[in-house]
């Protein structure tokens, strides 16, 4: 392992990477699928079949990526991740519950007696509205170095809404691409409101981390820094308008391009993930922890990447199968 | 109380609500597999009829596992930091493989296996069935290596007080791990069969004479007559490998204050910490010594052994100990007799389950659970038989605990509660609906001459 360099110094870069890449890929995946959910009291019952069966073959699977993501930070960063995890007690508690919440309503809400259908349908509304929000709210107090004044609260209360408006914009999408009729037009209709959400979500990290720290601050604004990462921004804004047309064209009689919003999104989540992570990149606890600092023992992590290295083109060889399986229209959940 | 304590507790709750649905996925997606293939061979649509049922059982079981697990792999860092702090070096892997090589590969073909049938070609389904039941038990084997290894740890050093790992070989293969993984993987066996008879015993009750209905009852008890057995047997064995690691356990499961030979096997005591003895001890003389050391005079320790010169007990509090361990061996003991006296009256002149008394039947539906309580119950022995220790002789249960204020702590545990109460209902009465469903003929009876096929076969079997 000596063959690279000095493994204490690229070990926590990759598993830092690697833990990026697995939230990035958890946001996108059950972000649509968070989204569908938060979207549910808008459709007709219908339609909410629909709506379910658009993502279940996917959610369980979906979710694997946070554990992924939470047992990297656990493996790899074992310092940071009892300070995060503590300092997020209970926002974390809250996701999990939601999280409960909508996983069982998924199986309940065909299982149970018929009168009890509204019912889960209700718990896994409010199972996903609590996941979006303290998924929201992390995100906020996490930017903001992990305090707790009442301005981190503030501003960590409006990231939360903007996540959320944010995952059912990208659920939005993903049913336009999975839908149609009469449910793929209403779909269009949330996806224009929500990309608005979105927008100003964004909007707002990007005025609020720089003024917060201003090590943020110096690694944005300084020359020639400024002037490589201009894309950044100038690609999303390009995104966005993309977006809009495609939106208003949409749908197409012939279903052509009903993919593209949801791709457009994608792209979008990850222009802005880099960002977040260039910002904060060397840290893994804002401002106290360094991914250096926190990082595990060079034979543990090493022992890790093999596996990764063998195991993990393999998930995602048979990730892809899936969705190929289940390509196409949404059609009735059955089990034959 | 404290954060410590109120920690415990939840962390008790959390892995005693998650380790019920993985106990029946375990099992269920090789039970699984067995009616597809069986169905594959005969073309009997009885077999097709039963892989229907049990997959709605088995798609709600893994969502109930799935969302509990989720909480698990939170738990650690938001109530244990230190436990990673100190052994993540080792847990850190092994749980990053159970992630890697089973989670991703059950979640995925979940989802063809439950919904893809008419999708993909039929090996395929198959396929998925296998990966699906393969994958479960991969977690399994990769968490019980963790959990074992927190009992008799080996092949690390400490350096500064964290744990380095030296061999990884030992740390996988540590001394417990084939016993307590033999033993979960049989337990999780029995979990499942007896929920398939006591579910397929109270739908024939209620009437269903199906040919779906015969198979699964059939499937169920004779699984459990040939896994008891085995169970009773590597429970044994696993009793003398913990015995050799970790004797302060034993003694608290036998109940066995003293270091002596001629230790009487205690089939009911109130034991007393205070006095440091047993009151109202009913037992059964030199039986323990002749389990333990295979002779009367063979010498048990005794809990009065980890007190030290101070007064600090080093051994588990020993009437939790003690009783769960009864309940579990008298539930497996429950478990021999009725599957055995089961198997017998079906043999019985080949009558199948026409043969099956009624009071046996009635019996098997409450039985339905059994293996969940002899589970936890055993989990319970092991776990609380750690105590004071968490990672056994490295790192106690009382340094890991985070410093999260108590009211946050009791908090949080008062909603799990809730929703575990809620859930455990929901499921339950579901079991239940779904097998009154099936009954009234939500299952595909002949749905038009085209399978004309299996009228024949439902006549057949009639
Ligand atoms: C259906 C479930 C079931 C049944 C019928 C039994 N067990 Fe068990 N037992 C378990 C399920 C279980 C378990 C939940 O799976 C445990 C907890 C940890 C483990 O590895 O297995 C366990 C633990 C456990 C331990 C503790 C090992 C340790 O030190 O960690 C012992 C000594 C036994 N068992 C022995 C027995 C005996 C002698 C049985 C005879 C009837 C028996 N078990 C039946
Ligand atoms: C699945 C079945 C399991 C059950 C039912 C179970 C149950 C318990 C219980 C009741 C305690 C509390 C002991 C006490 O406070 O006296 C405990 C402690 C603990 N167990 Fe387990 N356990 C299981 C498996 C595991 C596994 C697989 C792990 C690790 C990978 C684990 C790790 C722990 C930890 C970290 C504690 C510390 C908290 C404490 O001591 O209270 N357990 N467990
Ligand atoms: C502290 C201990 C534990 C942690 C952190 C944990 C974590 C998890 C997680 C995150 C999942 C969901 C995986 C997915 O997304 O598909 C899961 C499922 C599973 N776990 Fe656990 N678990 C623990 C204890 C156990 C124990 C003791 C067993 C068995 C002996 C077990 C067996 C399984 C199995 C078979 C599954 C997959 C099937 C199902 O979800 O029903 N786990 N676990």
């Amino acid at each position: 392992m000596e063959l690279f360099g000095d493994p204490a110094q690229w070990l926590p870069l990759v598993f830092a990477g690697l833990m990026g890449l697995s939230i990035l890929i958890y946001v996108v995946l059950d972000g649509f699928d968070l989204g569908v959910g938060v979207l549910f009291p808008f459709a007709t019952d219908a339609e909410k079949d629909n709506m379910v069966a658009s993502i279940g073959p996917f959610w369980d699977a979906n979710e694997t990526w946070l554990v992924l993501a939470i047992g990297l930070l656990l493996v790899a960063f074992p310092a940071a991740h009892g300070a995060i995890l503590t300092a997020l007690y209970l926002p974390v508690a809250i996701m999990l519950i939601g999280l409960i919440l909508r996983g069982v309503a998924f199986e309940f809400r065909v299982k149970a007696p018929t009168p009890h259908k509204k019912s889960w349908d209700l718990a896994f509304w409010i199972g996903s509205l609590m996941t979006a929000l303290s998924q929201g709210y992390m995100l906020g107090i996490y930017i903001m170095g992990l305090e707790n004044t009442l301005w981190t609260f503030v501003f960590a209360g409006v990231t939360a809404v903007f996540l959320t408006v944010g995952y059912s914009f990208i659920g939005a999408c993903w049913l336009i691409l999975k839908t149609e009729n009469d449910l793929q037009k209403k779909a269009v209709e949330w996806a224009k409101g929500g990309i608005w959400g979105l927008v100003l979500g964004l909007g707002a990290i990007s005025i609020a981390s720089p003024l917060v720290s201003p090590r943020i601050f110096d690694k944005w604004f300084s020359f020639p820094e400024f002037l490589l990462l201009l894309p950044l921004p100038l690609m999303s804004g390009a995104l966005v308008v993309l977006i809009w047309l495609g939106l208003r064209a949409l749908p197409t009689k012939d279903d052509s391009w009903a993919w593209f919003p949801f791709v457009a999104a994608i792209a979008l989540f990850i222009l802005a993930f880099f960002g977040l992570a260039y910002s904060f990149y060397p840290y893994v606890v804002p401002e106290k922890l360094t991914i250096y600092e926190a990082a595990s023992a060079p034979e543990s992590l090493f022992i890790i990447l093999v596996g990764t290295c063998f195991v993990l083109p393999m998930i995602l060889g048979y990730t892809a199968l899936a969705y190929t399986v289940f390509r196409g229209k949404a059609t009735e959940l059955r089990y034959d | 109380m404290d954060t410590l304590i109120l920690s415990r507790i939840q962390f008790g709750a959390n892995i005693s609500f998650h380790i019920l649905f993985p106990t029946i996925t375990i099992a269920l997606g090789w039970v699984l597999l067995f009616f597809k293939l069986r169905f594959n061979a005969t073309g009997d649509t009885k077999w097709m009829d039963a892989y229907r049922f049990w997959v709605k059982v088995f798609a709600l079981s893994f969502a109930m596992g799935v969302v509990s697990g989720i909480t698990m792999s939170f738990q650690f860092g938001t109530n244990w930091p230190g436990f990673m702090e100190t052994v993540g070096n080792i847990a850190g892997p092994l749980l990053a493989y159970e992630v890697l090589t089973a989670f991703f590969l059950e979640a995925v073909f979940l989802g063809i296996m439950l919904f893809g049938f008419s999708r993909v070609p039929g090996w395929l389904h198959t396929l998925s069935t296998f990966l699906v039941a393969f994958g479960t038990t991969m977690s399994a084997f990769w968490i019980l290596v963790l959990n074992s290894w927190m009992h008799t740890p080996v092949g690390f050093e400490m350096r500064d007080g964290v744990a380095f790992a030296t061999d990884w070989w030992a740390i996988i293969f540590n001394p417990s791990m084939p016993y307590r993984l033999a033993h979960m993987l049989l337990a999780s066996g029995l979990t499942v069969a007896f929920l398939v008879a006591g579910l397929s015993a109270f739908r024939w009750l209620v009437g269903d004479r199906s040919g779906g209905v015969r198979a699964t009852m059939k499937t169920g008890l004779y699984l459990g007559a040939l896994l008891i057995p085995l169970q009773i047997f590597m429970g044994d064995m696993h009793g003398l490998n913990t015995l050799e690691h970790q004797p302060q356990k034993v003694a608290a499961m036998e109940g066995n204050w003293e270091t002596r030979s001629n230790v009487p096997l205690l089939l009911f005591a109130i034991p007393d910490e205070e006095a440091r003895e047993n009151r109202h001890e009913i037992g059964i003389p030199n039986l323990a010594s002749i389990i333990l050391k295979h002779k009367a005079e063979g010498v048990v320790p005794g809990l009065n052994e980890f007190v030290t010169e101070e007064g600090e007990v080093m051994h588990p509090p020993v009437a939790p100990v003690f009783w769960s361990f009864r309940i579990m061996v008298g539930t497996g003991m429950a478990m021999l007799l009725l599957s055995w006296f089961g198997a017998v009256m079906m043999l019985r002149r080949k009558r199948g389950v026409e043969g099956l008394p009624k009071p046996l039947l009635w019996v098997l539906v409450p039985m339905s659970f059994s293996g969940w309580v002899a589970t936890l119950a055993g989990w319970y022995t092991t776990e609380i038989g750690r105590q004071p220790w968490l990672v056994q002789g490295v790192l106690t249960t009382e340094m890991a605990v985070a410093d999260v204020p108590a009211p946050f702590v009791g908090t949080t545990l008062t909603a799990y509660l809730l929703i575990y109460v809620l859930l455990l209902t929901a499921y339950i009465s579901v079991l239940f609906y779904l097998a009154r469903k099936a009954v009234d003929g939500d299952l595909p009876k002949p749905r038009a001459p085209l399978s004309g096929q299996s009228i024949t076969h439902q006549v057949a079997a009639e």
